[in-house]
């Protein structure tokens, strides 16, 4: 116990400044009032699908937890189930396996929900494309909000998709 | 030559790895397979290919291992009737290969015992096969519901938890059928191929360059290691060398792949038996080791650094200094954090005893990679097959025989600081000159190659066929999930529930790799 302590104490914080929203990122006007994005803003559960990726954007995702970019000391958290979730982060190409998974995720998730597609694949399909495996983009299968572009993209840039997502729209 | 049977008359492979290949009659298939299994030999690949455009029909490709190298089997197909025997009961792994291969390519293996479709669920109609070269995805085009027949476990209070294909946690999807007595699981069977996004027939319309860029996208987490053994099959069937300070560069991004994938999998464990402590730990080595790798290489996964022909990054002096330090910190603090996992009585409890596959079981279904040293599978690409320039590294091969989660986490601590001990290696043999590719525009036409690579996971190999005008006609990456995930159906049995997540972690097996 007083190794971890002591290393605790050694490490001390790691957490950087959170990114700001970038209007950019946005392909759908901002569909949610401002009480429910303050709301939000304080407490956002966060239900990841992988929908046919090729796993590095899930690795950047999990960076996002990390002591760098501390996502859960702005209040986000991932949760265990889209019925807990108000934002859906999809990865990946949709895969025609993943295709009805996804859709019945998305269903799943209770109103208001947004989605942010993470990756160069989940925008138009990237370099798997569209196939007779692949529906190609997330945007074809569900309604997206936020895109974050990068192959992978950074935690950064993750961060800042989701954190666009919840802001008011300039 | 690694095999001796009075039909196979091997040729030898140009490349970096000691390799053969020859034409067999179906006859011979099982005999030559059986003689390889109880030389100790293993299965590392099956899968097949079209040539009905050139009149050659159908070929399957079985990719055999012994001490002496790789031996690739080409068995022709007649083009209206494409059955082969089937091996799966000399390597069980072969099961989901040939069922795989069925499924794209529509080969089957005779009087296998289990002919369930496996990477197709409902994208195109059973009767038509993507691998074709005459397949019409239009047509071809389905929506049917994936209707699987699996196992029923029955008996008094047996039920089943069925978990995915969307999982919860930050990870791949597949599907989890559990039959459970109270906590405890009798039973475990996978239902993968959700990701399966049509990567194989991607690459046939690809230039050289771009199937490089592919190629490390088959699994990210192994991106360098794809890349590499992508490299090497093209360099071998042109017959070029890349560059000697390249091929140093390539094993320095190996390396460093492999502490990243392992520091971010130790974390993981630490975090799986309730220890946040160590995730939160082994996360911020990581992340720092990710920055070092975008401010000297550009990339933080080393992405597109590794062409065919040789590499796309260079290290300075100052990026030197920087691994050097970089390698003195993580030693140091990976020790000391090894020391508070060792001594750590929760941990080890959960650790100890949990998911153990027993060294005879682990040879008898081919585990591989730092799973299979774990149970005393002693296979390492790197140690047995030592391609420049891990032939100057003398790499020590990490291995363990208790096979439980507790010899996995031994495993990926030996195999973090001797890929520290490595690196330094390298850095001090990075000299001279400052060529970083040789150029490879274009394939010789009709060439076979194959490429094999260490990857942190296990044993990463690429296959490419050339056709007539040097385009890429077949390329077939192969994971070592597709041998390791059968494992660990078997891992789980009489172990419970709540510890499923962290045997699952302790091997990470990729979804996307084994999905293509």
């Amino acid at each position: 116990m007083y190794q971890i302590l002591k290393q605790i104490v050694k490490t001390g914080i790691k957490t950087e400044a959170a990114p700001q929203p970038d209007e950019a990122m946005r392909v759908e006007p901002q569909r949610l009032q401002q009480q429910i994005l303050d709301v939000l803003g304080r407490a956002l559960a966060i239900r990841h699908v992988d929908a046919g990726s090729c796993n590095a954007c899930q690795l950047e995702i999990q960076a996002v937890n990390n002591a760098y970019y501390n996502i859960e000391g702005l209040g986000i958290k991932f949760v265990a189930s889209p019925r807990h979730a108000d934002i859906l982060l999809v990865t990946g190409p949709v895969s025609r396996h993943m295709e009805t998974a996804l859709k019945l995720t998305y269903d799943a998730t209770p109103e208001p929900k947004l989605v942010v597609a993470i990756g160069d694949c989940a925008r138009d399909g990237g370099i798997f494309g569209a196939s007779y495996a692949s529906c190609g983009g997330v945007a074809s299968v569900i309604p997206v909000d936020v895109m974050v572009s990068g192959c992978p993209p950074t935690p950064s840039a993750i961060l800042q998709g989701i954190l666009t997502a919840i802001s008011a729209q300039k | 030559m690694p095999i001796k049977h009075p039909n196979l008359q091997p040729e030898p492979m140009n490349g970096a790895i000691p390799a053969w290949h020859g034409k067999i009659a179906a006859g011979d298939l099982q005999p030559i397979c059986q003689g390889v299994r109880d030389g100790g030999g293993r299965l590392l690949a099956l899968w097949g290919s079209d040539w009905r455009v050139t009149q050659h029909g159908f070929v399957l490709h079985t990719l055999l291992v012994n001490e002496a190298g790789l031996v690739c089997l080409n068995l022709p197909l007649a083009e209206d009737h494409p059955v082969y025997p089937d091996i799966s009961h000399i390597f069980p792994q072969a099961n989901r290969m040939q069922r795989a291969a069925y499924d794209l390519l529509g080969i089957y293996a005779h009087e296998g015992g289990d002919h369930r479709k496996w990477l197709r669920h409902g994208a195109w109609h059973s009767g038509s096969f993507p691998l074709r070269k005459d397949f019409d995805a239009a047509q071809s085009r389905s929506d049917e519901l994936d209707a699987y027949p699996f196992v029923h476990v029955e008996g008094t209070g047996v039920h089943e938890i069925p978990v995915g294909p969307v999982h919860a946690g930050i990870i791949e999807p597949g599907h989890f059928r559990f039959s459970v007595v109270g906590e405890k699981m009798l039973r475990l069977e996978q239902r993968l191929g959700y990701t399966h996004k049509g990567i194989e027939k991607r690459f046939e319309s690809m230039t050289l360059q771009q199937g490089a860029k592919l190629a490390g996208r088959v699994s990210g987490d192994s991106s360098v290691a794809y890349a590499w053994a992508y490299a090497m099959a093209a360099e071998g069937i042109a017959g070029i060398t890349p560059p000697a300070r390249a091929l140093w560069l390539r094993a320095l991004f190996l390396e460093r792949e492999r502490v990243a994938n392992h520091l971010g999998d130790l974390g993981y464990l630490g975090s799986d038996v309730a220890l946040s402590f160590g995730f939160a730990q082994f996360w911020i080595l990581k992340e720092q080791m990710l920055r070092n790798n975008a401010a000297l290489f550009g990339h933080r996964y080393l992405m597109d650094r590794i062409i065919p022909g040789g590499v796309t990054a260079d290290l300075s002096a100052e990026g030197r200094r920087m691994i050097e330090e970089e390698c003195a910190m993580l030693e140091r603090e990976v020790r000391l954090l090894r020391g508070i996992y060792d001594d750590h009585a929760g941990v080890q409890d959960r650790f100890i005893g949990a998911g153990r596959i027993e060294p005879k079981l682990a040879a008898q279904l081919g585990l591989c990679g730092l799973a299979g040293r774990a149970s005393a599978q002693a296979w390492d690409a790197r140690v047995q097959f030592p391609c420049a320039p891990y032939d100057r590294l003398d790499v020590q091969m990490a291995t363990y025989r208790n096979g439980d989660v507790a010899a996995r986490v031994i495993v990926r601590f030996d195999e973090l600081l001797e890929s520290l001990r490595l690196q330094r290696e390298i850095l001090v043999n990075l000299t001279g000159g400052d060529e970083l590719a040789m150029p490879l525009e274009k394939l010789p036409g009709n060439g076979f190659g194959v490429g094999m690579v260490e990857g942190w996971r296990g044993e990463v190999m690429v296959a490419v066929h050339s056709n007539a005008q040097g385009n890429l006609a077949r390329v077939h990456p192969h994971d070592p999930s597709w041998q390791n995930w059968p494992v660990l159906e078997h891992a789980v049995l009489d172990n419970i529930v709540p510890d499923f997540p962290l045997i699952n972690k302790s091997f990470n097996l990729s979804y996307s790799g084994q999905d293509l």
